[in-house]
């Protein structure tokens, strides 16, 4: 037999090993397997809690900012022209105070429309006595303290009045929406761990199924890197894939949701739209599973192969 | 104690046990050296196999002391461990070729570990393939070769990269006399190139094929040393000398 035509070539000392030829190495489901839809799932519902939690924190803000300078004077004299007298006395004084940007007594026929759905259109000011109302706008924020100066100048020349900040009524609807929220935050992280799980298992599967081929390339000089890439690179594809179809499949319900509540046409609705910081951290959501995916499988390969001598 | 300079392998009273079981090797101390050629008999279970397993850094030992190429491979960091295999061309007695991969691809694979460009590997694959006579059968998978043709693959790719010591575990059990002995005059060939050649095998006749080689027989775990080259003077054989 002739002399062995051997090469030098494997003794370059390079440490990379990439290409479709490394990828044969291990077979790939790719759309037949579950791993791109499981993650196109996750991605899909971590987009919509994202989402929902956004929109959330937008609305509360939106409602905060505008009640935070807001309070409302009722004048509670069951004498209808006490009553309208004290209203009076009351929008005048208030337009006199430096504190007070804006002031509206609202007018009886818009209590009225108010109140229709509950009294129906046959009230009678006598028998069902309604407060004077004085919608007002301060320069500052509705304080205690803001509340308190609008109570002593309005004491002599409308002892009936009663004066609220417009954001304390709201109070317990904010803290509804902090917690909801919150719900949204812990959502987003329940899904960002189980997809993990999902990769990790996928992972192991993998690992399983090809423990041969990587006991051999571990064998032939293959470093722990070199076959975590293998599993890795597979990762990146399915989690690309799942990443996307998941975005869009989030997007379409978000936007879905949006027109529906747009439909209501309601202000404090109006503000819990998203803006683009929102959006860009929505579109981050794929992104960031891709990384996660990549992360953990990398992760679990390198602790399985490391059993190895 | 020696492990110093010059030896490829070094083993000193190693022992190996698996688990809490028996010691399947016990006191083994040799020194393999470089361009020699070595054959490693004994009978089934005699620990053959697990002493080839120690050196091509599958196995760490339960004790002892083993240098490979002047480096303590025992106390080594796991992440200088892939550069040593690499100096190694292992022939596994079930072949362990990858299944799914053409013949081609399965004797590519150690150049493709060791990052080597797919421009510059075509050839040398190709040439390796005629040269262990299966240039026709490049594209086929394992599934479809016969045993032989599996064993000559196997035997191409441990080689491929021109390894400094060759590992090979029984590799004429699958293959007739014939074949049998063109592949000793391949790891012949493979010798006089300066490659440490080490055969693990119970065929006895395929001892007397290889004139300068040197024989280790294991027996119960044991090593005997026949040919007395192994540790005590000659400290260097005759051959390796020659070759220095």
């Amino acid at each position: 037999m002739s002399q062995p035509p051997l090469s030098d070539a494997a003794r370059a000392g390079q440490s990379t090993f990439d290409g479709d030829k490394a990828r044969a190495l291990i077979p790939q489901a790719r759309l037949a397997g579950p791993m791109p839809w499981v993650l196109a799932i996750m991605v899909a519902l971590t987009v919509l809690a994202a989402g929902a939690g956004l929109s959330l924190g937008n609305l509360a803000g939106g409602a905060r900012s505008e009640l935070s300078g807001g309070a409302t004077v009722q004048i509670l004299d069951a004498d209808p022209t006490t009553r309208a007298q004290q209203a009076n006395a009351a929008q005048e004084a208030l337009q006199s105070m430096d504190m007070v940007a804006q002031s509206r007594l609202v007018p009886q026929e818009e209590l009225d429309a108010l109140l229709e759905p509950w009294l129906g259109t046959a009230g009678d000011a006598e028998t069902v006595p309604v407060p004077a109302l004085i919608d007002v706008r301060l320069g500052g924020r509705a304080t205690p303290e803001a509340m308190e100066r609008l109570r002593d100048r309005l004491a002599d020349v409308a002892p009936d009045a009663r004066i609220d900040a417009q954001s304390s009524w709201l109070q317990p609807v904010f803290s509804a929406l902090r917690s909801l929220q919150y719900l949204a935050l812990a959502l987003v992280l329940l899904l960002a761990v189980t997809s993990a799980a999902a990769v990790f298992l996928a992972a192991r599967s993998a690992l399983g199924n090809n423990r041969e081929t990587i006991a051999i390339v571990h064998l032939l000089g293959g470093t722990d890197g070199q076959i975590a890439q293998l599993f890795q690179r597979a990762v990146l594809f399915d989690s690309i894939l799942g990443g996307a179809v998941g975005l869009v499949l989030g997007l379409a319900a978000i936007l879905g949701l949006g027109y529906q509540f747009a439909a209501l046409d309601s202000g404090m609705i109006a503000s819990a739209g998203l803006d683009w910081v929102d959006w860009i951290l929505i579109a981050l959501i794929p992104i960031l599973g891709v990384v996660l995916a990549v992360a953990t499988a990398r992760f679990t390969v390198l602790a399985a192969v490391r059993k190895m001598l | 104690m020696s492990g110093g300079d010059g030896e490829v392998a070094f083993f000193d009273n190693v022992g190996l046990r698996y688990g809490t079981g028996k010691e399947i090797l016990t006191d083994v101390s040799f020194s393999l050296w470089p361009g020699s050629f070595y054959f490693l008999t004994g009978a089934s279970g005699a620990g053959k196999t697990s002493l080839l397993k120690l050196l091509y850094l599958a196995q760490r030992p339960s004790r002892g002391i083993i240098r490979m190429f002047g480096s303590d491979v025992i106390t080594m960091p796991r992440s200088r461990l892939p550069g040593f295999r690499r100096r190694l061309g292992v022939v596994f007695q079930d072949f362990r070729l990858v299944d799914h991969l053409s013949a081609f691809d399965n004797v590519a694979l150690p150049l493709r570990i060791a990052g080597v460009d797919e421009s510059e590997l075509v050839q040398p694959v190709s040439d390796m393939l005629e040269w262990v006579g299966l240039a026709h059968r490049s594209e086929a998978r394992p599934e479809t070769l016969s045993g032989g043709e599996k064993q000559r693959v196997a035997i191409a790719r441990a080689v491929i990269g021109r390894p400094d010591i060759l590992l090979a575990d029984e590799p004429t059990g699958n293959v007739d006399p014939d074949m049998a002995l063109k592949l000793m005059r391949l790891f012949e060939s493979l010798n006089r190139l300066g490659t440490t050649v080490i055969v693990a095998t119970h065929d006895v006749h395929l001892l007397q094929n290889v004139r300068s080689s040197m024989i280790m027989r294991l027996d119960k775990g044991r090593l005997a040393d026949p040919t007395g080259a192994l540790r005590y003077p000659p400290r260097k054989p005759a051959s390796s000398e020659g070759q220095q």
